[in-house]
């Protein structure tokens, strides 16, 4: 069942900035813009329609903030933006991330939520080169077997998010623990390095259930874990699946007996439609509402001033994309031609981010603290960090 | 299983499959009566989902969302019906796919406009908030239990209305064979025009009795058109009884395939699906094509 093949198909090719339009869409026969002074061409393929519409919008915002703040230059060179929306269709991303690449010849790409679409994305940054930076799909494959020098991510891996929650759990004396998550690649990965710290530490995982994707009906499964009675739940769900199981999960009386954790996108974006029903949920991510460091708290005014709306950890993820576009450039003095040293720089790249340092391992994935938060006064508050400087095994990839 | 934790799942697939049976009985009676696969059911479902969102939030009455939330798809169906459905009688199916695929492009788009892209919910009316306590630690919402009696309260006026009424003699008939029923000189504008409103009306209601234990979000009429889809061929095209027992079957098949099968949940519908068609063709209760 697919759940995208009645979704909006309309394919919105848009310029980003006034004055770059024509620049834009028109394919460009001649020489490419590579000459300094030429704008530098950023590819947004980002979800801008359909269920992560809102967090394309997010991470775009994010990334705009960045290059505004730099007076809309990063390392000298004017920046261009082609915006495009990837609908969060997996079938249409090669196409798309091919014509970003060829026809409208960016310099670089970003994007993008949808961890299908990126996947196919590294697909084609891989065969023709291409810059990419991932500013949310987690896919562990991008950063791991599919790695590659031209390809960043800023956000995370979903092994990095719920590992650190495996001791998180036990060591508040946990010992039977059953996990609920949809059928997908996401939830199999995030609920599986939970599970594989859990058990290393001799933690018992009672029975995995599974709802497919994206399906939303819990009943079943919640009248389970009911007669299963774990010491304690472990989830993973996103957007509308997230707030319906938060609420269904409190309607049922569970969260009395059984307390619920879970990673940190069951109560991201979601906590002001799930209400009450969210307190006292425990989840991990690598960002918390009320970081109280000061390039959170100055990221959250600019972000607001820009757009009237509350800063999250998408808008992070797009603004340390273009930090570190920035770092890039500044290394080559903007020239991206110069392709190795710029990549070098990245690389080495050490971020204050709002979520706190940043710096990147051989295969482009984010180092970077993991903190258990605590949903209290409709805000996802930090606990402690559950693990400092986390890094992922990047399991499988050759870089070195 | 101990005999509660089977009492519960029953509730469950009980709860689930009247819900179906809600949305899909308005499915089958466009299909059934009017010939016209209307793939803009789900986007009327989310649209009403999101309407109860938008006139409770604004009223703070979760009552006048559910009636204005039906009053309203139900003046826009006639108006739909009257503009273009109307044009769509008779002609073959892919004008009739193309034309409610485009509806739901556009009716996504106007939510768009309307509500935004956000996720929702809808706090259930005053007295349906409470719980009720099943087993030690499993309870069960109010509101749940509301919507079970709500939807067996539609399901029988449903069936008096089309069993024992003029106006469902004359759908019965038209279901069945309408040229006959129009040389016997009745006319079927108006009956039409009713149907086709009744219908969004049904998927609308769907929506919003559904909206305050599930979430308002966008994608939310995509896997609730294909269900109910499913919920219509598997019961026979245009009849209520067969939408019935379709969908409780659907709510049986899935909670407990969810229990005992959950490697193979995701299909077992389908399979369900499959296996009453090789068995009858037209459905269960459906009937040869003349």
């Amino acid at each position: 069942m697919s759940s995208h093949r009645f979704r909006l198909t309309r394919r919105a090719l848009l310029s980003g900035a006034a004055g770059t339009a024509t620049l834009a869409v028109t394919p460009q026969i001649f020489s490419p813009a590579i000459a300094q002074g030429a704008p530098l061409k950023v590819g947004l393929m980002l979800p801008y329609t359909g269920t992560f519409a809102k967090l394309g919008q997010f991470i775009d915002n994010g990334f705009r903030l960045y290059v505004e703040q730099q007076g809309g230059k990063l390392g000298g060179r004017e920046i261009a933006f082609v915006q495009l929306d990837d609908e969060s269709k997996p079938e249409a991303a090669t196409d798309n991330m091919n014509r970003l690449v060829t026809r409208d010849k960016v310099d670089l790409v970003l994007g993008t939520v949808h961890s299908g679409v990126a996947m196919a994305m590294v697909k084609v940054a891989r065969d023709t080169n291409s810059l990419l930076i991932i500013p949310n799909a987690g896919a562990n494959d991008a950063t791991g077997p599919q790695c590659a020098p031209n390809i960043f991510r800023t956000s995370f891996s979903n092994w990095q998010t719920t590992y650190p929650a495996g001791k998180v759990l036990f060591d508040a004396g946990i010992k039977n623990v059953a996990t609920i998550t949809w059928r997908y690649t996401a939830g199999a990965e995030m609920i599986g390095a939970f599970k594989e710290n859990f058990e290393k530490l001799g933690g018992k995982v009672v029975e995995d259930l599974t709802v497919p994707f994206p399906e939303v009906e819990f009943q079943a499964l919640l009248t389970r874990i009911a007669t299963l009675k774990p010491d304690a739940v472990f989830s993973f769900f996103a957007g509308g699946g997230a707030v319906k199981f938060v609420k269904d999960y409190a309607a049922a009386g569970l969260n009395k007996t059984i307390p619920l954790y879970g990673a940190g996108f069951l109560t991201d974006g979601t906590i002001a439609a799930q209400g009450e029903a969210a307190n006292g949920i425990k989840t991990t991510l690598h960002y918390a509402d009320n970081l109280d460091n000061p390039a959170n708290v100055a990221f959250l005014k600019a972000f607001k001033d820009k757009t009237k709306l509350d800063g999250d950890i998408y808008a992070v993820q797009g603004y340390d994309a273009g930090a570190l576009l920035d770092i890039g450039l500044k290394a080559v003095g903007g020239d991206a031609g110069a392709r190795d040293k710029m990549i070098a720089a990245m690389g080495a790249a050490k971020i204050d981010s709002p979520r706190g340092p940043l710096s990147f391992n051989k295969a482009h994935n984010p180092i970077q603290n993991i903190y258990l938060r605590e949903v209290k006064n409709g805000r996802n508050e930090m606990v402690k960090i559950a693990q400092a400087a986390v890094d992922d095994p990047a399991r499988g990839c050759k870089l070195s | 299983m101990d005999l509660a934790t089977f009492g519960v799942q029953l509730l469950n697939a009980l709860q689930y499959g009247m819900v179906l049976f809600l949305v899909a009985s308005g499915l089958t009676l466009v299909f059934g009566i009017l010939g016209v696969i209307n793939l803009a059911h789900g986007a009327f479902y989310m649209l009403g989902a999101y309407l109860a969102y938008g006139i409770a939030a604004a009223t703070g009455s979760f009552w006048l969302a559910l009636i204005g939330g039906v009053a309203i798809a139900f003046v826009v169906g006639l108006l739909l019906e009257n503009v273009f459905i109307k044009r769509l009688y008779g002609r073959d199916h892919l004008a009739q796919v193309l034309l409610s695929f485009g509806l739901i492009l556009v009716l996504d788009e106007v939510r768009q406009l309307l509500f935004g892209k956000d996720v929702h919910s809808v706090a259930p009316p005053q007295g349906f908030g409470g719980t009720i306590q099943l087993t030690d630690n499993l309870s069960y919402s109010v509101y749940r239990l509301a919507i079970c009696v709500f939807c067996l309260a539609m399901a029988a006026a449903i069936f008096y209305v089309i069993q024992r009424t003029k106006i469902g003699m004359i759908v019965r008939a038209g279901a069945e064979n309408r040229e006959m029923t129009r040389a016997l000189g009745i006319s079927f504008d108006t009956v039409n025009r009713y149907v086709f409103a009744v219908g969004i009306a049904m998927a609308a209601l769907g929506g919003i009795v559904v909206s305050p234990v599930s979430t308002v979000f966008p994608g939310m009429g995509d896997s609730m058109l294909i269900l109910s889809f499913v919920v219509v061929v598997l019961g026979g095209i245009g009849s209520i009884t067969g939408a019935a027992i379709g969908a409780l079957l659907i709510g049986l098949t899935d909670t407990f395939g969810k229990v005992f099968f959950p490697s193979v949940s995701s299909i077992l519908i389908y399979v369900l699906m499959a296996a009453v068609l090789l068995w009858r063709p037209n459905g269960i209760l459906g009937r040869r094509e003349v």
